[in-house]
């Protein structure tokens, strides 16, 4: 496979922990943690050594209930936090050879201004609240280097125009905007410099269900239209049926079974998944 | 009762520590130095920090200017001055040429800046990043990243809301292609003349407790975008109605006894460069 085609991201081993660990949790074997907590010091085990590989033009699904570390992976891989371990490799960055998390901080800054977008699912987190929806867009572009106003308007305005944002109101800040807009100005912002890679991580929710769907329905779109890989974290079955082509299911930092999505949804293999796919039906 | 002061109001040890201070801020042009700032007998926000720059340079030859938005004689010009020479018994003047160590707030004079001099300027929020990052432990992170986004974000909302970069003063620069700083609330007619001064130029903020300076001869680039090139007030056509300088700084005044039209006149900002003027005119 490896000959064919080169993942646009591949992650490999990542470890995320909270705490310094110690000698009863070292080896972190699953009888002396209680889930993947720590009784004695408390250390606890957020992401433990996930695998996965997003490739050229897919979606991948990471499912998981609360606190099985799908958060923490997604803010691993956009820099806001630190990993305790492992590597993340995209194959426009040094040809997939540069291990993303032992670069310095300025490459960091980089990676995440040229290569990633993120939408949170505050998003309070992804946008400068008070700043302009078009200020917004332009903040990404000119961290990607660019400093033509002419140009960044046209495509603040096409882009907030695929997003449906009335132009008349692109110049307000989105703190006046309802969540689902502010939303949509968010995945506009993420979208602006053609990343070649996208992380969600949970949209949908909090949004109500018209509004739920029309974003949805958006990513789908751009997704076909733009051809980018998009990584999406969801606890929402149904958003990850409607989106992903590929599928990880996490549960206490770890993957426990990864498949088509299709698959995954309808003949699960491992116990949680079967129970998760279950509570759903 | 009689006080004895040090020279120069500080004890020698604080006068070394702020010394300190500028000598750093020399060495990197346009990083933000921390220091401890002083209480003075003047409240914070009042021109502090460039007064404890001037008072930790000065020596008994010295001849200082001080000069608040071009005026000598404003109250806190004033203030300042009695407070240095009631200290140090130095001499001082308004002329440019003759200072060796001129404080100023919100402007640089009109007369040009020679090798020697110094150039003290007040600053009341040396982060140029404030507004776009409320955080001080985020803006240094940007500093020392090279982020400036941040800055060129400002000026696009500015030419998004207004049509053009609107920055009334303040206008931020980019010092030697590493560091952008904020000039101090100097006019944007200013900002060109910062640019491989002759003349040591340092920024001082008492309030936020930061020192920062431009060395002689330091390329200071005022930030644009390719399309919305920098540019400085125009005084196209209008001359002082003093001494007809051209090509300055002008204050305009609208004179109400002339009727409801109101005559508009025009007068150099720098009040010690139209002295001169008149001056060499009456000689």
């Amino acid at each position: 496979m490896d000959e064919f085609e080169q993942p646009v991201l591949s992650v490999k081993n990542l470890r995320k922990q909270y705490g310094d660990g110690c000698a009863n949790c070292k080896d972190r074997q699953a009888e002396r943690l209680i889930r993947n907590y720590c009784p004695v010091c408390g250390t606890v085990y957020a992401c433990q050594d996930i695998n996965l590989d997003v490739y050229e033009g897919e979606i991948l699904g990471v499912v998981g209930e609360s606190g099985s570390g799908k958060s923490t992976l997604m803010s691993c891989l956009y820099f806001d936090q630190n990993v305790s371990g492992g590597g993340a490799y995209i194959s426009s960055y040094h040809n997939g050879q540069r291990n993303l998390f032992t670069e310095s901080s300025q490459q960091k800054r980089y990676i995440r201004n040229y290569l990633l977008g993120k939408v949170y699912q505050n998003p309070v987190l992804g946008l400068k609240i008070n700043f302009s929806a078009i200020g917004n867009i332009a903040e990404k572009l000119i961290a990607a280097g660019d400093r033509r106003v002419e140009q960044m308007e046209a495509r603040g305005k096409e882009l907030l125009e695929h997003v449906n944002i009335p132009v008349y109101r692109i110049k307000e800040a989105p703190k006046n905007f309802s969540g689902g807009m502010q939303q949509r100005v968010q995945i506009a912002k993420a979208l602006s410099n053609n990343p070649p890679l996208l992380l969600l991580d949970e949209v949908t929710t909090g949004l109500d269900l018209s509004v739920q769907a029309s974003v949805l329905d958006l990513i789908k779109t751009i997704q076909r239209e733009l051809k980018i890989s998009i990584l999406i974290v969801s606890h929402d079955l149904a958003v990850i049926r409607m989106l992903a082509d590929r599928t990880v299911v996490m549960l206490e930092g770890r993957i426990v079974e990864q498949g088509l999505t299709d698959q995954i949804l309808e003949d699960p293999q491992q116990a949680y998944t079967q129970e998760l796919v279950h509570s759903l039906l | 009762m009689r006080i004895n002061y040090n020279f120069a109001f500080f004890d020698e040890s604080s006068k070394r520590e702020i010394r300190r201070a500028i000598l750093k801020a020399i060495a990197i042009p346009g990083y933000q130095v921390p220091f401890a700032s002083r209480e003075m007998p003047i409240a914070r926000g009042w021109g502090t920090g460039g007064l404890q720059l001037t008072l930790s340079l000065v020596g008994k030859e010295d001849i200082l200017k001080v000069m608040d938005q071009g005026s000598d004689e404003s109250v806190n010009a004033v203030n300042i001055k009695k407070l240095i020479t009631k200290t140090t018994g130095i001499k001082v003047t308004h002329d440019t040429g003759e200072a060796s160590i001129i404080q100023s707030r919100h402007r640089i004079p009109e007369i040009p800046l020679q090798e020697g001099q110094i150039l003290v300027l007040q600053v009341p929020l040396p982060e140029p990043l404030r507004y776009y990052e409320p955080s001080e432990y985020e803006t240094k992170k940007l500093h020392a990243e090279q982020e400036y986004s941040g800055a060129w974000l400002m000026l696009f909302e500015q030419i998004m809301n207004y049509g053009n970069m609107a920055t009334g003063a303040d206008h931020p620069v980019m010092v030697h292609g590493r560091y952008v700083m904020a000039p101090s609330p100097i006019p944007r007619f200013d900002n060109p003349k910062l640019n491989r001064s002759k003349a040591l130029i340092l920024f001082g903020a008492g309030r936020e407790k930061k020192v920062y300076a431009l060395p002689p001869y330091t390329q200071v680039v005022s930030l644009a975008f390719d399309d919305y090139p920098f540019e400085v007030e125009s005084f196209h056509n209008k001359c002082c109605r003093l001494c007809g300088a051209t090509g300055v700084y002008l204050d305009e005044f609208i004179d109400e006894g002339t009727g409801a039209t109101g005559a508009t006149t025009y007068q150099c900002n720098d009040m010690g460069f139209c002295l001169h003027n008149l001056n060499q005119k009456s000689r």
